[in-house]
């Protein structure tokens, strides 16, 4: 096992290492100068020379790239051409907003894909199953920005019963910082009215971005319970006189959801890529808007860093769920 | 023949047969299907922002243009996008999946390990960086996309190789002296054909998602195209008024992808069984 585990690290080093050079590849053959980006529409040549040298735009590129390795191994990244902070310091700001984003997603997803993937594969192929069907082809088929455009036109300016942007109202204040994460610190501190606020800036955001999770999860929720329905045990089982309802939610739910535990660790990093659109539409404070902002500001430090902090986490994501996948079924350690 | 029958008899998969044929059909004749099919860059002041009615079914949007002439030939771009994506990415990672399964050493390595990277970020976070970078246009987000989308053939094609190489018939041509490159282009790419198929198919669905992801963000088609993704962009500042501005457009992409991906599931079912839904 531990044989494993090490493998499993030794082998994302190379990936890490190739997506520093990519990113950096990809930033630094930019068509438009990022000096002349960050002087300003109105500067002399003499002023976008001067911040050339300043941000070492003027090295060769392998030199470029070599104080980048050295500055990223110091978990120093930069500062933000956008902000003029530390990158660091923006991204660690920013996080726990779209760590609470992801989460709630993530916590919606599966909180209803699970059942509803079970339901599917207890009526399989019956009017629920087809129907739940369309529903998680669907899911995957929407786009998620125009989603998001058409509950703030239905719940927000129609209705007006859910707040259209932000992550908190103005007249709110943000409760202490204990984690970042709005809804836990607000309970913690018990600051009802920031919850209440904080829960009500998040729904519309959350539904957005689980859509694609939860058809995801019912998919491979559905596929799970049908295949361990077929195991000799279950038929042994339903022999017994085992009560269906136990039978499902007991012995059969929880060998059939490995599969699914898979997919929502993969889901990790689509949910982040979505919260890169979502984030941009609600205004909410986190890495996906900064991400856009700084794409489209051409901060190029910003880029790299959010990239790498993508990347960063899919992998790590990816190592823990081989990790969960290895102790539950140690014929995937073995092959090792 | 088994496949086809067996494919008949799967509704969705037909659905989506029809969904994606109707898509082709509508894009090959917008120009006379769309009642005003000038309105892709004309604009006519006068009318703009009208609800629908019966002269404008989808009404019309800020610069008076009819909104169902330009969402039927947005089917144009949304199709073009999806085909030439999807082709350049498996011209780029079909044969990189061949030559990194099918021979050992350090240039099958370095081929995987490069797909590893390309993986390890979400694909449209990388699009959105280079599409910015290259400048925002139709052409560079094409481009953006195929240059993330490839990895996921090779990845595909390399487990496939991986599989095949190893079977008897194989290890026959080899024994004939057949070069390396018929057999991997002659011999496995054909047994390798299904997974890449369905893996194209729902991959059209997923760049015509993407592509709008791009326009609606800035960085795809330009004004005045008839883009979808770009069309709801614009229609943002006329919210909550002119709902139809935004609405039809958002349908028109959901449609389409569903259409592929019906049509793509109801495939992986019959030339996969290990994966079949319905046992």
């Amino acid at each position: 096992m531990l044989r494993f585990i090490v493998r499993r690290v030794l082998l994302v080093l190379p990936v890490l290492f190739g997506l520093l050079v990519l990113t950096f590849i990809l930033v630094r053959i930019v068509p438009n100068d990022p000096s002349a980006a960050l002087a300003g529409q109105n500067a002399t040549p003499q002023q976008i020379a001067e911040i050339r040298t300043k941000y070492g735009f003027d090295r060769p590129l392998i030199v470029q790239f070599l104080i980048y390795l050295r500055q990223v191994v110091q978990a120093d990244l930069g500062t933000s051409i956008q902000s003029g902070r530390p990158v660091v310091q923006d991204i660690l700001q920013r996080l726990p907003a779209t760590l609470e984003l992801t989460f709630a997603a993530l916590v919606l997803g599966a909180g209803f894909g699970i059942p509803l993937g079970v339901l599917a594969a207890v009526r399989h192929n019956t009017v629920v199953d087809h129907a739940l069907r369309f529903f998680t082809v669907g899911g995957v088929a929407i786009a998620s920005f125009w989603f998001a455009i058409m509950l703030q036109l239905l719940f927000s300016m129609q209705f007006d019963v859910l707040p259209l942007r932000g992550r908190l109202g103005t007249a709110i204040d943000p409760p202490a910082k204990l984690t970042g994460l709005y809804l836990l610190d607000s309970l913690v501190t018990g600051r009802l009215d920031a919850f209440r606020d904080a829960l009500r800036h998040l729904a519309l955001p959350a539904v957005t971005l689980c859509l694609g999770a939860m058809a995801t999860i019912t998919r491979f929720t559905r596929s799970g319970v049908l295949e361990t329905l077929q195991k000799e045990y279950v038929l042994y089982e339903i022999a017994a006189g085992y009560p269906r309802w136990l039978l499902i939610a007991v012995y059969v739910l929880r060998n059939s959801l490995v599969a699914t535990i898979t997919q929502i660790g993969l889901l990790f990093g689509a949910l982040l890529a979505g919260a890169v659109v979502v984030e941009s539409i609600y205004d909410w404070p986190g890495i996906g808007s900064y991400a856009i902002t700084a794409i489209f500001s051409s901060d190029y430090k910003a880029i790299l860093a959010v990239t790498l902090l993508v990347g960063v986490v899919y992998s790590m994501v990816n190592i823990l769920v081989d990790l969960v996948h290895g102790l539950v079924d140690p014929r995937v350690a073995a092959d090792f | 023949m088994l496949v086809p029958r067996k494919f008949a008899r799967d509704a969705s998969g037909m659905v989506g047969l029809v969904i994606v044929l109707t898509t082709a059909v509508v894009a090959v004749v917008a120009p006379r299907l769309a009642p005003h099919p000038l309105d892709a860059y004309e604009s006519h002041p006068l009318q703009r922002l009208q609800a629908p009615s019966q002269a404008f079914p989808f009404g019309t949007d800020n610069l008076g243009r009819d909104v169902l002439s330009r969402v039927i030939l947005g089917s144009r771009a949304a199709l073009t996008v999806a085909l030439l994506v999807v082709a350049g990415a498996m011209l780029i990672g079909v044969p990189l999946g061949l030559v990194g399964g099918y021979y050992r050493g350090w240039f099958s390595e370095l081929i995987m390990r490069v797909t590893d990277v390309f993986l390890a970020v979400p694909q449209l976070i990388l699009a959105l960086a280079l599409a910015q970078l290259l400048g925002p246009s139709l052409r560079n987000a094409m481009l953006a996309l195929t240059l993330t989308y490839w990895p996921f053939f090779t990845r595909i094609v390399y487990a496939e190789t991986r599989r095949i190489r190893v079977s008897v018939f194989v290890e026959a041509l080899e024994g004939l002296n057949a070069g390396g490159f018929r057999i991997m282009f002659a011999h496995i790419l054909l047994n390798a054909a299904p997974p890449i198929i369905v893996r194209a198919t729902i991959g059209m669905g997923f760049t015509i998602l993407s592509a709008a992801v791009l326009g609606f963000l800035g960085m795809g088609a330009t004004p005045p195209d008839p883009e979808w993704g770009l069309a709801i962009s614009e229609s943002r500042q006329y919210l909550p008024e002119a709902w139809w501005f935004s609405t039809f457009p958002g349908i028109a992409i959901f449609l389409v992808v569903f259409g592929f991906n019906l049509l793509g599931d109801g495939l992986r079912d019959v030339v996969d069984p290990r994966l079949r839904r319905s046992r």
